[in-house]
């Protein structure tokens, strides 16, 4: 009985995160894009500096009506959000923040958390078909298409910490972490990184759903609940990867003066603060500069990493 | 990285670059006016609204003419003033019984502040007199007039300017050099 009860209690703190740190991050977001472009960003809501702009969005969105095309294939385009954000609440739970904070401690955590990760896309696949718009399914499309070349350097990068460390659970490979790790694992982390951000379809790897060519891609004819649950999958991602990243090449909990759990979320604020960096400083990738990023440089960057850890871990 | 990020530069200094910029222009103040929060700092002379001082206007309806929308109307009549004497001649003068601008029109060239020969128009800064409805955009004389009190006063003159042409005749007549251009003579 006390096993479930605490089962129970672990899934509603990670559901409670799950809805508050994506909130968190977007309001970074706000204020920090604002200021890198000279603005001042959302200053009324809450009273302070903005702070309940996303809560008022939220309830904006709950008002609105939540419109379906005519057209649509209506079962397929209502499940569509549901099926992109849940993944993301699914592989959360299997991350650990400090040495027992976890909702599940799985075995084979990274294998689990990449391979749910994966199956988000498919809820983008599904609403831009289901959408019965053409610019829908082109971003669908550009979603797949981009994660089938962003998936493969972001699962051998993983793989090659996860063979440093000799395990494929986060624990132990947070446990055999070294700070020297930082210089060995580089290449890993940043290949990690940057096709983490193009399978978020963070700018600016947002070809997907470039809003100046096909408006917003495969969430063009959300409106409503349904597309603030595609918002809240898009930060809920973000959260994710800031947080696998520090926790597979950042030493997750491991910290100068004491171990602890803060910093686990010290380490990921600030890649998430990298994550707005990115989106405000740079253009978006035309469809062939993504294609030749993932293949000619992540890939290749992937492999010789894979090679060096390989070789490293059989030596030493 | 993927595109050249420089034409002179090494590839993917433009890259560090970009960040840098976005970087410092964060770390500075930003430019933002928080309007209705603050009042702007407007820029002297600007061109806010016209203000009438009814009572430099004569009816001469040059202002009218000249308006490029015709947005100025002018109603007046004459009125006769009684000889102040016996045998004198009778005076007439004009009165202004209607004076008003439709902002909705203007286009806020200032011909008619120009061009009004008895400085009876004049710009005042305020700017926020926006309305629901398109009619009331119409500024009638008693809300023309209220516009004077929010007129600046006239700005210094341009030490380094050119005397005006009444001293430069005078100073013709007296037959002296005319100054400098520079306008160090203050004479």
């Amino acid at each position: 009985m006390t096993e479930v009860l605490e089962a129970i209690a672990r899934l509603l703190i990670v559901f409670i995160a799950f809805l508050t740190l994506p909130l968190l991050v977007g309001q970074l977001e706000h204020k920090a894009m604002a200021h890198m472009q000279s603005r001042v960003g959302p200053m009324y809501a809450g009273g302070f500096h903005g702070w309940a702009q996303l809560v008022a969005d939220g309830v904006k969105f709950a008002q609105k009506e939540a419109i379906v095309p005519a057209a649509a294939d209506r079962t397929v385009f209502r499940l569509a959000p549901a099926l992109a954000l849940i993944p993301y609440f699914v592989a959360m739970i299997a991350i650990p923040v400090g040495p027992d904070l976890v909702g599940r401690d799985i075995d084979a955590g990274v294998f689990f958390v990449l391979a749910v990760m994966g199956v988000g896309v498919i809820g983008t696949l599904m609403a831009g078909w289901a959408s019965a718009n053409k610019y829908s399914l082109l971003g669908a499309v550009r979603q797949v298409s981009q994660l089938m070349a962003y998936e493969l350097p972001f699962v051998l990068a993983a793989a090659s910490v996860a063979m440093a460390a000799g395990s494929v659970g986060f624990t132990d490979i947070v446990d055999a972490w070294q700070p020297w790790w930082l210089l060995w694992q580089l290449p890993a982390a940043v290949v990690f990184f940057v096709a983490g951000l193009a399978e978020l379809n963070r700018p600016p790897f947002d070809m997907p759903v470039a809003d100046a060519e096909i408006i917003f891609g495969p969430y063009t004819e959300y409106s409503g609940l349904r597309f603030a649950l595609f918002l809240l999958a898009e930060y809920a991602g973000i959260v994710l990867l800031c947080l696998l990243t520090s926790v597979l090449f950042l030493g997750g909990w491991n910290g100068p003066f004491v171990d602890s759990w803060l910093w686990t979320f010290a380490k990921a604020g600030v890649l998430a603060f990298v994550v707005i960096w990115l989106r405000v400083s740079y253009p978006r990738l035309r469809a062939d500069q993504l294609q030749k990023l993932a293949w000619q440089i992540l890939i290749p960057v992937a492999l010789a990493q894979l090679l060096l850890t390989g070789v490293v871990t059989v030596a030493w | 990285m993927v595109s050249g990020a420089g034409r002179s530069d090494e590839k993917g200094v433009g890259l560090l670059k970009g960040l840098g910029i976005t970087l410092t222009s964060m770390t500075r103040r930003s430019i933002t006016e928080q309007y209705p929060d603050v009042k702007p700092e407007l820029p002297p002379r600007s061109r806010g609204v016209i203000a009438l001082f009814d009572e430099n206007c004569t009816s001469c309806m040059l202002c009218a003419r000249e308006c490029p929308d015709w947005c100025i109307y002018i109603d007046s009549h004459k009125e006769v003033i009684p000889a102040p004497e016996e045998g004198g001649r009778e005076r007439t003068r004009n009165v202004l019984d209607r004076f008003a601008i439709d902002f909705s029109l203007c286009m806020y060239c200032g011909i008619c502040i120009e061009v009004c020969p008895f400085d009876a128009l004049f710009w005042s800064p305020e700017f926020e007199y926006a309305e629901f409805d398109i009619r009331t955009m119409t500024h009638e004389k008693e809300r023309l007039g209220q516009w004077m009190l929010t007129v600046p006063p006239p700005p210094a003159l341009d030490p380094a300017a050119a005397d005006p042409k009444e001293l430069q005749s005078l100073r013709k007549k007296a037959g002296a050099k005319p100054p400098p251009a520079d306008g160090t003579d203050d004479t």
